[in-house]
Formats: C-alpha cells, sequence, structure tokens
C-alpha cells in the first residue's frame, strides 16, 4: 500500500516535471533557430522539424565555423559531438540535392538539448572538412564515414580504414555496392585455378 | 659499449584473453612504459548496418542482440521505440513498466560480467565464478520471457513478444535480493583490498574535459563526475517514473569507475522492485492493426487479424519518410539508433550510435605514459563488446 502511494505520488510529479521539460525544449529549439538564422542565415538551407527533432540542412562550406559558433556560444553550449553518420540517397528524390548526406549529431550537456546538422554532398568525390580540431571524438567517427561510406574528410589526421581491411574494395554502405559479395581477406590460392587432371 | 634508448613495438591481440575479444593494441614501449598505443579493430566486422537495410522492419530486430551480446534487451529497446517514435505508436502502460525492467536486469547482467573479467584480468581469479553464478539469475529470467538465453529478441516493436511468464514476479524479487546479498561479497573481495586498490587507483584516468572532447558517454563519462545519463536526461519508456540516483564519480580513474558501475547495480536493483511492485496491468502488445501482430486467438477466430497477421509476417508495414534518433542509456553508454526511411517497408539505413566504439577511441589518452600492466587495466574499465564495437 505504501508503495502504492508512493508511485502514485511520483506520477504526479513527474507530470509537473514533463510539462516543465516540454517547455525548456521549445525554447532551446528557439535559441539554437535564432542562433542560425542570425549569424548564418545564408548558409542554412532549410530547417526540418520531423519528429520533434530539429535539424539543419546547411551549406557543407560553412560546417567548421558553424559548429565552432555553437561550441563557443553559452546560450546553446554544444559540447558534445554525439555521432557522425552518412547517407546514400542513390535512385531516390532526395538525390538531387547530392547524392550522399552526413548528419552530425549534437548534444548540448548543459540544456540536455539534441539536434542535428545536416549536409548534401556530390555522388563525384564527395569531401567535407573534418571536425577532428574540434573534438577529438570526431576521429574515429569520421574515420568510419569514410570507410563505409567513402566521404572524404579534408584536415583528418589519419583517415584510413577503420573496420574493413587496408586493402579492400569499395565503401560497403553505398547502395550500388552488391551485398553479397566476399572480398576474402586471406586466401592460400596465388595464381588462377590449377587445372583438373581426371 | 653505449647504450642508446630504444622503443620496441609489439602487439597485443586480436587473440589475448585479456583483450576482451578481438581487440588488438600495437604498442611502442620504453621499457616497460607505453609511449603510443594504437587500437586496431574491425576483426568482428560483420555488416550488420548493411544487413539491417536489407530486411523488413520486425525482421531487422533479431540483429540487434547480435551487437552487444551482454545487452541484449537494451539494444531491442532502442530499436523499438527508433520504429516506435517513426511510426507514432505509443505502447500500454505494461509494455513500458516490464520494458524498464527487462533493460535494469541487462544492465545488471552486463555489470556482472564486466565485474566478473574486470577482475579477473587484474589477478582476482574467484570473481568471475560468483558473477557468473549471478548472472545465471538473469539469464534464467531471459530464457522464461523468450526463450532464449542470450539472443532474446523479447522486446518487440509494440511491444513484447509474448505475455510476461507467470513467475516472473517472483524470479525478479529473488534475484534482487539474492544479487543484493552477494554484493556485499563482491565489495568484501574487492574494495577493500590493496592489491585491487594499487591496480586501479589512479590508473586510466581522464579528466572531465577530454571526456567530453572524446564524446564518451555512460560509466566512463560519469566517472569523472560528469552528470549525464540518458534516463534521466532524455527519459524514454516511463523512466521519469521511476526514483533512483544517477551514480557519480569523482577521478575518473579505473576505481572510480569500480565504485560508479557497484552503485549503478544497486540503483538498477531498486529499479526492478520499483517495476515489479507497480506493474499495472493490461495487455502486453500496443493495437495497431496492419503493425503489431493481433493476439494469436484473434488469427485463429477473425478473417481480419488473419489478414493482418499474414501481410505483417510477408510484407512488413510502412513507414512515414523521414528519420528519427532514438538514444537510450545502454550498460556501456548512450546508444542510439538513427533510422532513416525512404517511405518503404525496408529501413533506408539504420545507423547505431555504438557507445563501446566512441569509447574505445579514447584508449591511447587513457594509457599513454603509463606502464604495459595498465593497458590490461585500461581496456577492462572501458568495458568494451566487441561485437557492438565492429557490428
Amino acid at each position: 500500500m505504501g508503495t502504492q502511494a508512493r508511485l502514485g505520488f511520483q506520477l504526479l510529479g513527474i507530470r509537473i516535471g514533463m510539462s516543465q521539460t516540454q517547455g525548456k525544449m521549445a525554447g532551446m529549439e528557439e535559441k539554437v533557430r535564432s542562433l542560425m538564422m542570425t549569424r548564418f542565415a545564408d548558409a542554412v538551407i532549410r530547417e526540418d522539424n520531423f519528429c520533434d527533432q530539429q535539424s539543419f540542412y546547411i551549406q557543407p562550406e560553412k560546417l567548421v565555423e558553424i559548429c565552432e559558433a555553437l561550441k563557443d556560444d553559452s546560450g546553446v553550449d554544444v559540447q558534445l559531438l554525439s555521432d557522425i553518420t552518412s547517407l546514400d540517397w542513390l535512385n531516390h528524390d532526395q538525390e538531387k540535392h547530392g547524392r550522399f548526406e552526413v548528419i552530425y549529431n549534437l548534444y548540448s550537456l548543459t540544456h540536455q538539448y539534441r539536434f542535428f546538422l545536416k549536409v548534401h554532398l556530390p555522388a563525384d568525390k564527395p569531401h567535407i572538412a573534418s571536425l577532428t580540431d574540434l573534438w577529438n571524438g570526431a576521429n574515429w567517427l569520421e574515420r568510419e564515414v569514410y570507410d563505409l561510406m567513402g566521404i572524404v574528410f579534408d584536415g583528418h589526421p589519419d583517415l584510413t580504414r577503420i573496420l574493413t581491411p587496408d586493402d579492400f574494395e569499395g565503401h560497403p554502405l553505398r547502395k550500388d555496392f552488391p551485398q553479397n559479395w566476399e572480398q576474402p581477406v586471406f586466401s592460400w590460392n596465388k595464381d588462377d585455378p590449377p587445372e583438373v587432371i581426371n | 659499449m653505449a647504450t642508446e634508448s630504444k622503443t620496441i613495438t609489439i602487439n597485443m591481440g586480436p587473440q589475448h584473453p585479456a583483450t576482451h575479444g578481438v581487440l588488438r593494441v600495437v604498442l611502442e614501449l620504453e621499457g616497460e612504459t607505453v609511449v603510443k598505443a594504437r587500437p586496431v579493430v574491425g576483426y568482428l566486422h560483420t555488416g550488420i548496418e548493411r544487413t539491417m537495410e536489407s530486411k523488413l522492419y520486425h525482421k531487422a530486430l533479431p540483429c540487434t542482440d547480435r551487437m552487444d551480446y551482454l545487452a541484449p534487451m537494451s539494444n531491442n529497446l532502442g530499436y523499438c521505440l527508433a520504429v516506435e517514435k517513426l511510426m507514432g505508436i505509443e505502447v500500454p502502460e505494461k509494455v513500458k513498466w516490464a520494458r524498464v525492467c527487462l533493460a535494469e536486469l541487462t544492465r545488471i547482467n552486463s555489470h556482472l560480467v564486466w565485474l566478473g573479467t574486470h577482475a579477473l584480468d587484474l589477478g582476482a581469479m574467484s570473481m568471475l565464478l560468483y558473477t557468473f553464478r549471478e548472472r545465471e539469475l538473469v539469464l534464467d529470467i531471459y530464457e522464461a520471457c523468450g526463450g532464449q538465453r542470450m539472443m532474446s529478441s523479447y522486446i518487440r516493436i509494440g511491444g513484447l513478444a509474448h505475455e510476461l511468464p507467470d513467475d516472473f514476479d517472483t524470479r525478479v524479487r529473488e534475484l534482487i535480493t539474492t544479487v543484493r546479498e552477494r554484493m556485499l561479497d563482491y565489495e568484501d573481495l574487492l574494495t577493500n583490498n590493496q592489491i585491487f586498490i594499487n591496480r586501479t587507483k589512479d590508473v586510466a584516468v581522464i579528466s572531465a574535459e577530454d571526456a567530453i572532447n572524446f564524446s564518451l558517454t555512460g560509466p566512463m563519462l560519469r566517472g569523472c563526475g560528469i552528470n549525464y545519463d540518458v534516463r534521466k536526461a532524455q527519459p524514454y519508456s516511463g523512466y521519469e517514473n521511476f526514483d533512483f540516483e544517477v551514480a557519480l564519480g569523482k577521478k575518473g580513474d579505473a576505481y572510480d569507475r569500480y565504485l560508479l558501475r557497484l552503485k549503478e547495480m544497486r540503483e538498477s536493483l531498486k529499479i526492478c522492485q520499483q517495476a515489479i511492485d507497480g506493474m499495472p496491468e493490461g495487455p502486453f502488445r500496443a493495437h495497431v492493426p496492419g503493425v503489431v501482430l493481433p493476439p494469436k486467438e484473434d488469427v485463429l477466430t477473425k478473417m481480419e487479424s488473419l489478414i493482418f497477421h499474414f501481410k505483417i509476417i510477408t510484407d512488413g508495414f510502412k513507414t512515414p519518410f523521414g528519420a528519427v534518433y532514438q538514444a537510450i542509456e545502454s550498460p556501456k553508454g548512450e546508444i542510439g539508433f538513427y533510422i532513416s526511411s525512404d517511405g518503404s517497408n525496408k529501413p533506408h539505413r539504420v545507423r547505431v550510435r555504438p557507445p563501446a566504439f566512441i569509447n574505445l577511441a579514447c584508449l591511447p589518452k587513457l594509457v599513454e605514459g603509463s606502464l604495459l600492466s595498465d593497458v590490461i587495466c585500461a581496456i577492462g574499465t572501458i568495458d568494451i563488446v566487441l561485437g557492438e564495437v565492429d557490428r
């Protein structure tokens, strides 16, 4: 009985807590938007709010500058580069913006707010500036994107393959990479198969 | 003959029992001091993210178990929450509570294995036997729920795979009492053990700024005193209903993280207790025709349910166009699922933010300048599972 009463009380407490967090979320959304729109109006292509997740499509050239500003601004205070990932829009409508999409997942520890920066890159030689000068965590994340999607990060100190072997051919997360294609890492065979003698 | 200082390069792993799987570290040593360390990963790369692209949404779920095989339920939960967010599915209250309970059992499971192997690496052999004995209780509960001990795939999109077993309640209560009692034994064995303290205190230290800079999450970040726990920061699956504390460290060394993980286990037991005490009644699956499987008795008696069942199994369901990210607090840190949908019945891309992979990137920072034997401690304290690092 005692536990039930306590839980009921907690439930009540949370409802109040929830509305506060939601209010804070909306405030942060506005703060990030105003920072992006006042300082980088020409770099922002569009804003997207799918499923209450704020994301900005930006010009690839402005990425480092924007990240620096977001990191330094105390109102937004993005400290944590949570993740870097990429998409391949081959044979989709989105391909007209650029075949590849790189997504930067940013998180503000002080304001407990997450939002995304997204860039489209062309199919031919996709490359973008590296964020390793701002965050050490970008090192392995960018290596993984390079390895699996083939996007080159300019200025990265050690842009080598990380998950696949060094002599692997192709980038396995690209949609045109054949899914069932094996590249054996090791084989005893050195030449063509020998003639079969019956 | 004059001797000059030379460094030698040695290779640790990928087949070394203390690297917890197939991790390889290339070490440059000067005497016994590590000058440079370079972790090499990828020996277990199986292309799970690409495999998931070729499967229907609900058929991609078992892939998630196979990444972090010590925390299957957490991975299931993260993936299911992401798909539910994309589809706008609201699950029944009972499902939320059961999921929280299972996710916390998973944390206990993962931390028990971590504790046993970490202590084993540092020479305390008997810990492994004790922790695996308690882990057995968690695995028994998994088996009772989903029929499988490790790759349970019990949490499904829109609910659970089956109704919770009848004795779920008693089993969990029994586990809580047993583990709580036995944790006192662990502490007796390790907390004041001089050898363990010498091997872990002021070893593998990372400062708060560096931890943030390296994007660390989970116990690695909280060990430096930074309060970031996804369960509190961005509550999911009804975690806001539970009363628990976030364990924090101070110095950010291996000993701090040991105490922190023990505290986390105690908090997990507390959450399990609350979940069992307050578990509401209700269905174990959401009622969303065409997306979530209908109840089996309806399939056998009603035409529409039979059709839905058939359609879901063969064709899956279509999702709206867009991309969602859902982060949850797995035992290793923040595991996130970024699912991009192109409107078809298969994911366009599933990206897993792997906490162990990202935490492992700071290994050179932890060990450079320290002794060779501390590398073992550093690898253990990061708590890696190579299945998740390499995916």
